[in-house]
Order: C-alpha cells, then sequence, then structure tokens
C-alpha cells in the first residue's frame, strides 16, 4: 500500500500499462514533454519515447480518429482530452465510429481505445473547463463510461479499461487530482463496472459518482451528527451501471438521492431514478430525489459554489426524502 | 510629417539581404530599428501615428502585465498573456476599420485595445464574473472563443453575410498556429474559399501551441496552406508592427474589394507562458526566448522614433504617465468587481424562456431563501 494523490495513481497506472503491453500507446494535446497540463503523463515521454507517448496536433477529431485506425491496426491508444468542453469536436468520431464499429462489422472489428477526459468544476476555470459532460455519451451503444472517485480505483480502473475490448471512456474528477489515497498495487481488482458500498448505513442511500462521492461521505458524516445513518454507494461506472447494488441498498434504506455535478434533466439520475423505480416501487418510502446541475450552461467561476451540489444541497435533499 | 522619405532611402541597404535569410516574410522595420522596403507591402505613416502605435504597444503590455500581477494576487482565475505579441495584434487591430468585424481567440487583448473594448471587460471574464459578457456588435469585436478554432468558422460565415448584403467592409479572425490543426479551420478555410467571403484569416504563429512547437502542427510554413485553398496566404514579422499593419490592410482590401479570403501568418513569439497555469520551463529552453527578445517588437519601434527624432522626452513621459494610470484603472476596476449574483446562473439561458429553467429557478430561489429565513432571528419555521 501506498499513498498518493489520484493525479500520481493515473499515473503509475499509465506507466504500467505500457510496461505491461508494447501496444499501448497515449495520444493527446501535451502529453509529451510536458507531462499533460495535469501531469497525468509526466515522465512518461522520457521513459518510453515518443513512438508511445505522442503529442498530436491541436485537433480532437484527428486524435480519436486516428486512435481508430490505430486500434484497427492492433494497437491500444489511450487518449488524452485536455478537458471536458474540448471533447466535442471528438464527437463525431466518438458516437458515429468508435461507438458503432464493432457492431458494423458484425463483432469482427475490435476498437480498444481509451478516452480519458479530465471532467468536472470546483476548480475555478474558466468557460468550458468545468463541464460534466457523461450523459452525452452514456445515450450512445457502444461505449463503456467509468468514473474514479479515489486513488486506488483510478490506478485499477484505467488499466481495466485499456484492457477492455470496447471502447471505453474514462472521466477523472479533475478536483480530486491532488486528493491523496491508498493504492494497492498488488490488489487483485473487482469488476470494472460494479459500484460498491462507500460507507454502509441504514436511513438512506446517497448514490453518486466521481467526484461527488466525496461531497456525498461529508454529507453522511455531517447526518450523523444528527443521529442519521446515511449510506453511500460509489457507483464507479455509467455505462453499464450496476442496477443490482443500487437496488439493493434502496430497497435495504427505502430511499435514495442521487446526486451528480451534470444537469439533472436528462442526467445519470433520471435513468436511476426511472429503473429503481421500476424495480423497487414497493419498497421505497420515498420518491428517487436527484440533486444535480441546472438547465444552465457551466457558470462562471465565481458562481460555481452555487451551482455545484455541496453539502448543503445534498442534505437537503436528504431532508426532503426523510420528510416523505 | 512623412517619414517615407526618409524609411525609403535607409531601406534598399539592409533590406533585400535581410529577407534573403527568411524567404518570404515580409519585414518593413528590421529588429534594429532600420527602416526597409518590400516590393508589394509599403506604408507611409506620419510621426503622430507612429508615435500612435508604439503608444498602443506600450499600454496593451502595461495592461498585460498588470493583469498577470492581479492573478498572482488571487484577483483573477487566469491570464492568457500577449507578451511578445504587441505588434501583431496592434498592427491588424490598426488596420481595421469600424465597420469592420472582428472575431478573436481568447488572447487578443491588443486587437480589444485598438476596437475600444473596455479592457475591464476582458479581465471579468478571467476573473470568473462572466464569460464575455460584452456586446459584440458594440465594438464589432466578438466575444471571446476558448474552443480553439471555432470561431474561424463563425468569421467566414458572418463574412458571407456581409458579401451577401454587399457592404463595404470585411472580416478578421484570428488563431493560432496550433489552431491551424483543427478541423473547424480548414472548414473555414474551404467555406470562406467556395464562396469567396471577405475574411482574413489572422494567424499569430507564437511558435507554440501550449507546449508543443510548431512543427508538431505543420509540415510547411503555416501560410502555404492558403494556396491549396486557392487563395493567397502572406508571412509577415509578427513583431513588426509596421509590416503587420501593411500587409493587414492590404489583406483586408482584398477581402473588401471583392478577391475573397486571405491568410496572413504572423511570425511571433510568446514571450511568457501559455497562461498563468503554465510551466515553460518544462518544455522550452532559455535561449529561445532571449533570442526572441531581441526581436522585441516595442523596442524596435522606439529605436525607430529615437534615431529618426519622432518623438521628444515629453512624449514618452507621456506614454509612460498613461500606462500608470491605465494599470491603476484596470487594478481598481478589477478589486471591485462584483461577483454576480447566485439567481444569473438562469440568466439568458433562453431568449425566449423555457419552462424548466423558470422551475428551476424559483426552487432555486426557494431554497437561498431557506438559509436567510433559517438566520434571521426569532423566524423559525
Ligand atoms: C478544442 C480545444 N482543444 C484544446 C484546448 C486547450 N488549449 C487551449 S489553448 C491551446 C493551445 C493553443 O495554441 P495556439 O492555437 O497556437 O494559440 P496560442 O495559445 O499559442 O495563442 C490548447 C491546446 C482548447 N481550448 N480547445
Ligand atoms: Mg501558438
Amino acid at each position: 500500500m501506498t499513498q498518493m494523490p489520484l493525479a500520481k495513481a493515473l499515473n503509475e497506472s499509465l506507466r504500467k500499462a505500457l510496461e505491461n503491453d508494447p501496444k499501448v500507446v497515449i495520444m493527446g494535446e501535451d502529453v509529451g514533454r510536458l507531462g499533460g497540463v495535469f501531469r497525468i503523463t509526466d515522465g512518461l515521454h522520457k521513459d518510453f519515447g515518443e513512438d508511445r507517448v505522442i503529442d498530436t496536433p491541436l485537433a480532437e477529431s484527428g486524435i480519436v480518429g486516428t486512435a481508430i485506425g490505430l486500434a484497427l491496426r492492433g494497437y491500444r491508444p489511450v487518449v488524452e482530452i485536455q478537458f471536458d468542453g474540448f471533447v466535442f469536436p471528438a464527437y463525431d468520431q466518438i458516437v458515429t465510429q468508435l461507438a458503432k464499429m464493432h457492431a458494423r462489422s458484425l463483432g469482427k472489428v475490435k476498437l480498444p481505445v481509451v478516452v480519458r477526459i479530465p471532467y468536472g468544476g470546483g476548480i475555478g476555470a474558466v468557460e468550458h473547463h468545468s463541464e460534466s459532460p457523461e450523459a452525452l455519451f452514456a445515450h450512445v451503444a457502444g461505449l463503456k463510461i467509468v468514473s474514479p472517485s479515489n486513488a486506488n480505483d483510478a490506478y485499477w480502473m484505467l488499466q481495466q479499461a485499456i484492457e477492455c475490448d470496447d471502447p471505453v471512456i474514462v472521466f477523472e474528477p479533475k478536483r480530486r487530482y491532488w486528493d491523496k489515497g491508498e493504492v494497492d498495487v498488488s490488489a487483485v481488482p473487482g469488476d470494472l463496472h460494479k459500484a460498491v458500498v462507500a460507507k454502509p448505513g441504514t436511513d438512506l442511500t446517497l448514490a453518486a459518482y466521481g467526484p461527488m462521492v466525496k461531497v456525498c461521505l461529508e454529507a453522511a458524516a455531517a447526518a450523523a451528527n444528527e443521529g442519521r445513518s446515511l449510506e453511500v454507494l460509489d457507483l464507479r461506472s455509467m455505462s453499464p451501471i450496476d442496477f443490482d447494488t443500487i437496488q439493493a441498498s434502496a430497497e435495504r434504506t427505502g430511499r435514495l438521492v442521487v446526486v451528480h455535478e451534470a444537469p439533472v434533466f436528462y442526467g445519470a439520475g433520471a435513468e436511476i431514478a426511472a429503473r429503481i423505480t421500476e424495480r423497487s416501487f414497493y419498497h421505497l418510502e420515498a420518491p428517487v430525489l436527484r440533486v444535480g446541475g441546472f438547465h444552465a450552461p457551466y457558470p462562471p467561476a465565481r458562481l460555481e459554489e452555487e451551482y455545484l451540489p455541496g453539502l448543503d444541497r445534498v442534505l437537503d435533499a436528504v431532508d426532503r426524502a426523510l420528510a416523505f | 510629417m512623412s517619414v517615407k522619405s526618409t524609411a525609403a532611402r535607409r531601406t534598399t541597404r539592409g533590406g533585400a539581404k535581410r529577407r534573403g535569410g527568411e524567404p518570404g516574410l515580409v519585414q518593413l522595420l528590421t529588429p534594429e530599428g532600420e527602416r526597409v522596403e518590400h516590393p508589394e507591402y509599403s506604408i507611409d505613416l506620419t510621426a503622430e501615428e507612429l508615435r500612435g502605435l508604439y503608444r498602443d504597444m506600450v499600454l496593451t503590455r502595461r495592461f498585460d502585465g498588470e493583469a498577470i500581477t492581479l492573478q498572482r494576487q488571487g484577483e483573477l482565475g487566469l491570464w492568457a498573456s500577449l507578451l511578445g505579441q504587441e505588434a501583431a495584434q496592434i498592427g491588424s487591430g490598426r488596420a481595421t476599420r469600424p465597420e469592420d468585424y472582428v472575431f478573436p481567440t481568447y488572447r487578443e487583448h491588443g486587437v480589444a485595445w485598438t476596437r475600444d473594448v473596455d479592457p475591464l471587460n476582458l479581465l471579468g471574464m478571467f476573473r470568473g464574473v462572466n464569460n464575455g459578457g460584452w456586446d459584440p456588435n458594440e465594438n464589432h469585436f466578438h466575444l471571446y472563443t476558448i474552443v480553439i478554432g471555432s470561431q474561424t468558422l463563425h468569421a467566414t460565415g458572418y463574412a458571407m453575410g456581409v458579401a451577401k448584403d454587399g457592404a463595404d467592409s470585411a472580416v478578421i479572425a484570428y488563431f493560432g498556429d496550433g489552431a491551424s490543426s483543427q478541423g473547424d479551420v480548414a472548414e473555414a478555410f474551404t467555406f470562406a474559399a467556395v464562396y469567396n467571403a471577405p475574411v482574413v484569416f489572422f494567424c499569430q504563429n507564437n511558435q507554440w501551441a501550449i507546449s508543443e512547437p510548431t512543427e508538431k502542427q505543420s509540415r510547411v510554413p503555416i501560410y502555404q496552406r492558403a494556396a491549396g485553398f486557392g487563395f493567397p496566404g502572406v508571412r509577415v514579422d509578427g513583431n513588426d508592427v509596421l509590416a503587420v499593419l501593411a500587409v493587414t490592410r492590404a489583406a483586408l482590401e482584398h477581402a473588401r474589394s471583392g478577391q475573397g479570403p486571405m491568410l496572413v501568418e504572423a511570425f511571433t513569439y510568446r514571450m511568457g507562458a501559455h497562461t498563468t497555469t503554465d510551466d515553460p520551463t518544462r518544455y522550452r529552453a532559455d535561449e529561445e526566448r532571449e533570442e526572441w527578445a531581441s526581436k522585441d517588437p516595442i523596442q524596435r519601434l522606439r529605436t525607430y522614433l529615437e534615431k529618426e527624432g519622432l518623438a521628444d522626452e515629453a512624449f514618452y513621459a507621456e506614454v509612460e504617465a498613461e500606462s500608470d494610470a491605465l494599470a491603476k484603472r484596470v487594478r481598481d476596476g478589477v478589486r471591485n468587481m462584483p461577483n454576480p449574483e447566485p439567481m444569473a446562473i438562469f440568466e439568458n439561458v433562453y431568449a425566449d424562456g423555457h419552462a424548466l429553467v423558470d422551475e428551476e429557478r424559483a426552487q432555486f430561489a426557494a431554497y437561498q431563501a431557506s438559509f436567510e429565513d433559517a438566520a434571521a432571528p426569532g423566524k423559525g419555521h
């Protein structure tokens, strides 16, 4: 076990993947000498060379499109999109090509491409640097989507994504990059798409992923002071979603609140609320509530504290759910 | 007073020789502050106009430096410095006419200055109180665009409209060497060429796209790309304000007069970090920066002004005083810039309104009010 920041865990994970499989290549803007704007690829260019850690031209459609070509040729490209808001020039390649080629080839073609996207707000950035577009991708069949919330998951989930024969988008919680956690490099990892109980509880279930898991754990701690026992689920995977684990927890506690930074309208919470209502209608004491972003563009930095779901907004939803 | 006669005499010396080293680079003022002539591009400025360019560049640099300081002090979230690119921006900006339309990236603070955009507007965005917020139509200066390359298409479309209207104006789209790789930029070139749109593509090749040198973007000099799309391209010394002004004027006139698009590559250098969060020591050598420092755009014009006796001490002192005043205005303005009201989140999402926004606005207002109620003494629920 070693303590390291989430960003370092991703870095170690990429290093391991490059060591393990000569077909793994890293591509993206500034991933070479600079080591990426968040230093996730720090040192890899130096140690593995520019054939494997590739500074690309500034063109996201080109990055993902050529990654698809490399995958067709037997490589396992891991591409970095510099920030959430800059994935859209590549949206066509991801949605129209990357997601569908396996099906179009009747299973003959596999595209083991990993797209890493630092996402979410809370770092005081300018426009397009704080968005949570995961639902825009989760809506597309053919893509798998995961988001680690802590260093250990970052380390393992990225490697599992790289080993996966399907395209996987790894949404990295950028505001947690600097958060330290224990990484167990020897433990056999669990299923990439399985949700875990981050904190057990009995009165209500909070389900979250990525950056919001920490907020939910804090909310659970605050609620505990008022004698309320909240269970926190770390969903880890947005596509597929581990509905079984959510169902089991929701039926145990009778109440479910889903929390994400992304807008609630058409968001992951909507999908979870619908499925759990279908599965567990008679076990629920309250409607499934959602806490998330508004139907508005991500606001300028000086408003993000109001915009982002924080402790108070989560606890407000907890109160409302418990009041039913 | 015209300085052309003196300039013309001086130029024939060094000009051709110097150009020999950099084929195709249009230069009218050498790094040593010597006026040279170019067979295709000439300029004839009064001493007052020359002093004006100098003043613009000094004030822009000062404003930029002040913004960096404000960022360091936590007043701004981020700043993208234009240090080193003053001539490219002032020269091209001053080439535009009021009725022309400018589409900037996020670094065109000098161009904004020439369009009379209040510097505080630019700072609002980097402070994080808005995402731009100025009225693009007021100064014909569009909002900053952070997503690389997008604005080149908007500029092209705007220019297509200008052409449809038969208006006597042109459009200028700014972009960087890195941006030249974006599909949007290639598509803008295609549309502009096919529709003969009156747009000037103005590429500031500052040699770097964050940590990537221009070689990572292109195997040919960027200005040569235009040929493949069927319109002219020219490379100008981007640290030579006179050459930039002359070339951009000609390019805008080319567009205005119905001859279609043109690409100008201003060869310059990003003297600072990419932004205040960047650390260029990780990827580039000090020597490179030092070499470019000797080509400084402001110093070379000053040398020329001094050599030719086109400005006196009083002028320089006045510009210095003006810089101080600008810096103070910017400092005070930023520090006193209020944070937006939380409810602003829900404003201007749609022009015609949207039921869900109204619902969420009301819910959020009630949520906010619940804290006030809780805080108010003797007024619990
Ligand atoms: C579509 C997109 N991808 C990535 C980025 C992140 N990014 C911001 S500036 C920049 C480099 C731009 O280089 P260049 O076009 O040369 O302009 P410069 O910053 O040098 O003025 C990058 C990659 C972005 N803003 N937009
Ligand atoms: Mg550049």
